[in-house]
């Protein structure tokens, strides 16, 4: 009898180890072409240098170096950070293993959340090239310099070291990733090493980086800020949020003995009663052993998690940027005449919790014919790939720009104009649409935040530009009364032979509006510890028309320490000082002021004033 | 006596620019912001003048007020406008209009930023004042347009002194040239001997017609209107035709520009439609080439541009041609979609025009 083919199948069945499955399929890392491949490696070994030096609370300040080797695509990328370092035994786990890291058991906001990212480029290097990554770390002043060659076994998904020595290292902490590699640079193109390192630091102002390329040309993308992102809590997973699979991991790994405490101590948000509710109308018995679950039940338990009702889960897990901050990051990277951005509340998506960044930069150099330019981010890391796929550019095609003042053909799609919008997604899972992590998948609650954000930069930049040309008019109106009606009162009376006329009546007429004007003064006094940050507001209103005027003047604050307001007639309110000023005279005007102590230079930079009781145009102010 | 004529009218032009900056400055007395009312120089302002049987502007107003920053520099520099015409007057000098364009050079805030809104404002001031650029004493740079017939000019020359022209044998191949200012005080009709006046837009027509001895083998008297005729163009051959009575005809290129060229001879143009009376000839004849002509003759022709339909869907809706020959004439091209220019007749032969084209169309309207 013949052995059943099957049989003769089950011999060339095996396990196809990992490393060995991404060497047949690197585009799923992002290795999809050699321009690709170069930017992909460059980011996977910042992404990490970023994380290690954040966890440490080090001010990270990384190198990244290009070299090109020979006549052929091939570089040799340079990588190091100033970290805390990896200790020996590790360092083969870390760049030589793949789907290995610290994070990935951990439900908290990061870069780096599957652990493939710089293994990967490690397999990368060596399928292309056949070299091993050279790693260089060093943990601390008083401890040696290790350094080793690792490459990685495909066939057992395990790190194999040659030469490992000691050496010596001009530096007192850090970790040093060279490899050779497959790649192309690409310069000035929107996918570039270059854009990808400007992307980085726009959104991680506490970062410096300096960038050598092939060309010898070194840039520096400077630190402006000397402040640590917050490190997010970890914290363990909302109900919500798990999937089956997960779900069935976790409850054959656990400690816990009683099916009830797994619940309460494995998730966050799970009450003692909200448990016992959960595996009452489940029909499993609490004392359960969590192992001991068979699949129909886990089902039943899955399916009744999504039916229940749970408190959202914390969002302290989350670090968002900061929309001062981002503001600092754009202004350094980009120049131009205004910015605004806005940090929204978190929310949550299945179970996981998120929060949206927006930001926009109008005007100034930049280029008006031309789409917008969008700058993508998922937990402080640029997107570079995919814009069209991904949830932050389909909000802002949904969004109809041209109420704000920017083309839009059909007001849909990308609009035109002189600006660049910024998005961030921080989330302790951010859901990509692939394991490259390219583009972030249409989820309808984060689509929905992206847009209120948006339409919320979209407000500010339409009344930026309203200002703008109302202030333009203003400025017309001050050469007609300074300078030309003048010259026709002098011109007129010299021709038919009489004396001038008085023109004060005639200049409230010509102007017949209401100006706040407004000036920002910076400065700081004393000396170390009693240096004092000093922002000093000025608000002058003038009343050029023909009335006597009386009105209420808002100004928005910062939330810092506010001194020294004048008038001294004032109500402070939350955010707002509030004056009741007037009568003023036609052609009069009238000063306010106070000091803001505490802040930076340019934190505040633009001041908002409202009015009410205040008829006619107004120019520099909203109505309230 | 003529000198005595010609103090006053200078005193009435003074005297009502003069108006302007008494009017501006009465305003700023009455604490009013400085304003002036021009006539609206477009399409839709002007109407047809019952008396006069040309096109003159409506009632259509529009105010330049010191309230914006473009009305406030129109107001100044037709009071340094003023002044200086009122200047030039006293002194007994004339100047170019691109004279007056640059001696505003030194008028800092009010100087003008190019010709074309000096020569708007001279335009602005007539319409103010009712008077003409000539009483201003400003005249155009050059016209050169030509004559070649058999009339006979009585030209005051430079040294004051009459001398007669007769148009046909004291000139040479270019003709006669029409000074810029053709006013009696100037020129006056002597002797005309002819039957009619063609009026041609281009030079190379113009020529033709001289070198096959069109003028005294037809007894006509041609013009060259070079291209949009000038006043002094317009206004000579409408006081040709007002001193000989002779029927004008216009002789033009077969598209809408040249429909334009015919509109400002006869009936005024939009931008001068205060002085049609003085300029326009309603009487003048449109000859061709008409859209018929095009296939008519069969024509070599070129295909409308885009400018060229918008400029005939323009002219549908221009009062200058609202008669149902013009409708039906820029229907017609606007359906064959073509155009032809006058020396496209040269397919026939260089003798085609003088031989047959223009006889023809001549008898059609019984001038010869």
């Amino acid at each position: 009898m013949a052995v059943p083919y099957a049989e003769k199948m089950a011999q060339s069945q095996k396990e196809i180890s990992i490393s060995d499955f991404f060497a047949k399929n690197r585009q799923i890392l992002g290795f999809d072409n050699p321009s690709k491949a170069l930017l992909v490696s460059v980011k996977e070994a910042v992404d990490n240098s970023l994380d290690a030096c954040e966890e440490a609370g080090i001010f990270p300040s990384i190198f990244v170096g290009l070299e090109k080797v020979g006549d052929k695509d091939r570089f040799r990328m340079t990588v190091r950070d100033n970290g805390p370092g990896i200790v020996k035994k590790q360092i083969p786990n870390v760049f030589g293993r793949l789907l290995y890291g610290s994070r990935f058991h951990a439900i908290r906001q990061s870069r780096g959340q599957q652990g493939i990212g710089i293994s990967s480029v490690v397999l990368y290097s060596q399928l292309t090239t056949g070299k091993a990554a050279l790693i260089t770390s060093k943990i601390g002043e008083d401890y040696p310099c290790h350094q080793m060659e690792v490459h990685i076994n495909t066939k057992t998904n395990r790190p194999q070291i040659e030469n490992p020595q000691v050496v010596l290292w001009d530096h007192p902490h850090g970790t040093e990733i060279s490899v050779e590699l497959e790649g192309r640079y690409q310069k000035n193109k929107k996918q570039s090493v270059m854009e990808y390192l400007r992307a980085t630091a726009i959104v991680n102002p506490h970062v410096e980086i300096i960038f050598k390329g092939p060309d010898d040309e070194v840039h520096t993308f400077e630190r402006v800020i000397e402040l640590l992102p917050e490190t997010a809590n970890e914290c363990k997973p909302h109900p919500h949020g798990i999937e089956l699979g997960v779900l069935k991991n976790m409850l054959k790994y656990t400690e816990a003995r009683k099916l009830s405490s797994f619940l309460i101590n494995e998730f966050v948000r799970v009450s003692p009663r909200g448990a016992r509710e959960l595996l009452d109308t489940a029909g499993i018995d609490e004392k359960r052993k969590p192992n001991r679950l068979q699949l129909e039940d886990i089902q039943s338990l899955f399916d009744k998690i999504q039916e229940m009702k749970f408190m959202s889960p914390p969002t302290d897990c989350l670090s968002p940027i900061g929309d001062m901050l981002i503001r600092k990051g754009l202004r350094k990277e980009i120049d131009s005449k205004f910015a605004y951005t806005v940090t929204r509340d978190p929310s949550v998506f299945r179970g996981t919790p998120f929060q949206v960044e927006a930001g926009i930069v109008y005007g100034g150099d930049l280029p008006t014919g031309e789409s917008v330019k969008i700058l993508r981010f998922g937990n402080r890391v640029p997107l570079l790939y995919q814009q069209g796929g991904c949830v932050i550019t389909h909000a802002i095609e949904r969004i109809n720009w041209r109420p704000y003042g920017l083309e839009q053909r059909g007001g849909k799609g990308i609009p035109v104009g002189p600006a660049v919008i910024l998005v961030h997604i921080a989330s302790t899972n951010v859901p990509f649409t692939s394991e490259s992590k390219e583009a972030i998948a249409d989820v309808d609650e984060i689509m929905d935040e992206i847009g209120r954000a948006l339409m919320d930069c979209g407000r500010r930049v339409r009344s930026h530009i309203n200002k703008k040309k109302k202030l333009k008019k203003v400025s017309e109106k001050y050469d007609i009364i300074r300078e030309i009606l003048p010259e026709i009162s002098k011109k007129s009376s010299s021709m038919v032979g009489k004396p001038e006329p008085l023109l004060d009546p005639i200049i409230t007429k010509i102007m017949n509006v209401h100006v706040f004007d407004s000036g920002v003064v910076y400065h700081e006094s004393g000396e170390g510890d009693q240096k004092q940050k000093i922002t000093e507001v000025t608000i002058k209103y003038q009343n050029y028309t023909n009335r006597e005027r009386k009105m209420r003047i808002h100004v928005k604050v910062p939330d810092a320490l506010i001194q020294g307001i004048y008038p001294e007639t004032h109500v402070r309110k939350k955010g707002l000082i509030e004056w009741d000023v007037g009568p003023i005279q036609p052609a009069r005007s009238q000063r306010l002021g106070f000091s803001i102590l505490g802040l930076d230079k340019d934190d505040y930079d633009d001041v908002e004033i409202y009015y009410s009781r205040l008829p006619g145009e107004v120019i520099g102010a909203d109505p309230l | 006596m003529a000198k005595k004529q010609k103090f006053k009218e200078n005193q009435e032009a003074q005297f009502r620019l003069k108006k302007i900056a008494e009017y501006i400055y009465g305003q700023l007395r009455n604490e009013e912001v400085p304003h002036l009312e021009v006539s609206s120089r477009t399409k839709n302002n002007i109407v047809l003048s019952k008396d006069h049987k040309v096109w003159v502007y409506g009632s259509d107003q529009v105010t330049r007020s010191a309230k914006d920053l473009g009305g406030a520099t129109n107001i100044l520099r037709s009071l340094y406008t003023v002044n200086f015409i009122d200047e030039m007057i006293n002194s007994g000098k004339s100047s170019t209009l691109r004279e007056m364009y640059y001696i505003s050079e030194g008028w800092e805030k009010a100087k003008f930023p190019s010709q074309d809104e000096s020569n708007r404002l001279a335009e602005d001031l007539e319409i103010i004042t009712k008077c003409m650029r000539e009483d201003f004493k400003l005249r155009p740079e050059e016209d050169g347009a030509r004559v070649i017939g058999d009339v006979t000019i009585e030209e005051m020359n430079r040294k004051g002194l009459k001398k007669k022209i007769n148009c046909k044998d004291d000139v040479g191949d270019s003709g006669y040239g029409i000074p810029y200012n053709v006013e009696k005080e100037k020129l006056k009709f002597k002797n005309v001997n002819a039957k009619f006046i063609i009026a041609i837009e281009t030079g190379g027509m113009f020529d033709r017609l001289a070198e096959n001895g069109f003028d005294e083998g037809h007894n006509a008297i041609l013009v060259h209107l070079k291209g949009q005729p000038a006043r002094s163009t317009r206004r000579f051959i409408k006081r040709l035709h007002h001193y000989s009575k002779l029927p004008v005809v216009l002789f033009t290129d077969g598209d809408p520009w040249s429909y334009r060229i015919y509109a400002s001879v006869a009936y005024g143009a939009i931008k001068t439609a205060h002085i049609s009376e003085y300029l326009a000839t309603p009487e003048a004849i449109y000859l061709g080439i008409t859209p018929s002509d095009i296939i008519n003759y069969d024509l070599p022709n070129d295909k409308l541009t885009d400018q060229d339909v918008n400029a005939l869907k323009s002219e549908l809706s221009d009062p200058r041609f609202s008669s149902s020959t013009w409708k039906s004439e820029i229907k017609l091209q606007l359906k064959i979609k073509k155009k032809s220019e006058q020396q496209a007749l040269a397919k026939y032969g260089l003798d085609y025009v003088t031989e047959t084209y223009l006889p023809e169309k001549l008898q059609e309207i019984n001038i010869i």
